[in-house]
């Protein structure tokens, strides 16, 4: 033990150890630590709403089916909005190009080794990425049941996936992203009937405990079973982003649930 | 996993408080973490001398105060204890709550060496 290095400070002698003595103030601050990135997504979203834009968080387990239901999404919906979609991964241009081979610009940025993405790195985006003439921007987060959930990018909607083959009590195992959303999507039905284990109406169950009121959609990308309700969904967003009603990001509360 | 980031954003916050005061070194900090946060304490607590190591901050404790989760019930109206994945109403099991504390990521208060 020595008096420099804090060794000496325990659990019983703190409180102690940290009176204010003389010659020290104490000044109280009660600032959120995320104050710099919450004041740059309040300046993305107010971008985004000056240019009519829907912007849609899509968050998930890595291979959870994100780019699938983008895709699904794009073929569905090309005709009717013009979409345009950020992608984050740790590496690789892969989604933008999966993207772009559906006929829509997309934007990839490569994180590195960070775990998910931040209003810094989307307005980095942007201004390489001009929202001109489109309606919906999805930005597809890292691939990560948790980090994302921390990190406001500005957007109007959380959107988290979670796929059959994960198992049904994520959203007990991960709150804080579950809680989040505005939606969840329970993709990759088709494979159900091999995954005997997986209760849908269990994982529904684990959301609700979450004092979630988010709609629960169950679809599949690849067969398109369920996706009419997700576009559904989409369609009530954008309608409220056009009439110019104003979002906040409250996790608390559900965001527009009906449009 | 981003714990030491939000350091680095933590002790933004302590050097701009401490230049504000004219301070010549800081004995602490606090911090409130809530259980919603999708925070670690712990590893809040390993990275923040790496953060601070350097600065005006550099040798100063974090101190974390602990938060309780609570939520209020929209049905009843009752403000009970809660769990993180377990948000339901403690006195009529309703499900339609909203979380009163427990999401808190903040910067308490500075204690600075001023003399």
């Amino acid at each position: 033990m020595c008096d420099t290095c804090g060794c000496n400070v325990t659990p019983g002698n703190r409180n102690l150890a940290y009176t204010p003595v003389n010659g020290t103030t104490a000044v109280s601050v009660l600032k959120s630590l995320l104050t710099h990135n919450n004041t740059q997504a309040e300046h993305n979203r107010r971008h985004f709403e000056q240019h009519g834009v829907l912007a849609i968080n899509l968050m998930s387990s890595p291979g959870a089916g994100k780019t699938a239901l983008l895709e699904a999404t794009i073929e569905a919906l090309g005709k009717e909005c013009r979409i345009s979609v950020i992608e984050g991964d740790l590496e690789t241009e892969n989604d933008a190009e999966r993207i772009r081979a559906k006929g829509v610009p997309a934007f990839q940025i490569t994180t590195g080794t960070a775990c998910h993405l931040d209003a810094h790195m989307v307005h980095g985006a942007l201004q390489a990425f001009p929202l001109e003439g489109f309606d919906i921007l999805f930005i597809e987060n890292v691939g990560n049941l948790v980090c994302p959930a921390s990190f406001d990018l500005g957007q109007h909607c959380d959107v988290t996936l979670l796929s059959v083959t994960e198992g049904d009590d994520k959203p007990a195992k991960y709150p804080v992203i579950f809680r989040a959303a505005d939606v969840v999507l329970l993709t990759k039905t088709d494979l159900l009937p091999y995954l005997d284990d997986f209760n849908p109406s269990r994982a529904e169950g684990h959301l609700r405990s979450l004092a979630s009121e988010a709609p629960f959609i169950p679809l599949s990308a690849r067969r398109g079973d369920g996706i009419d309700a997700w576009l559904d969904w989409l369609r009530g967003q954008l309608k409220t982003v056009r009439r110019g009603i104003p979002f906040a990001r409250n996790q608390t509360t559900p965001v527009q649930v009906s449009g | 996993m981003h714990e030491l980031s939000l350091c680095q954003a933590l002790v933004d916050q302590v050097k701009e408080v401490a230049m504000r005061h004219g301070a010549r070194g800081v004995v602490q900090v606090k911090v409130k973490i809530g259980p919603l946060a999708g925070v670690e304490p712990t590893l809040m607590e390993s990275a923040y001398p790496f953060a601070a190591a350097g600065t005006i901050a550099e040798g100063s404790a974090m101190m974390l105060e602990p938060g309780p989760l609570t939520v209020r019930c929209l049905e009843c109206g009752a403000v009970t204890e809660a769990q993180p994945n377990r948000l339901l109403c403690g006195a009529c099991g309703a499900y339609r709550t909203q979380v009163e504390s427990g999401e808190e990521l903040m910067l308490l208060s500075v204690e600075l060496f001023t003399a």
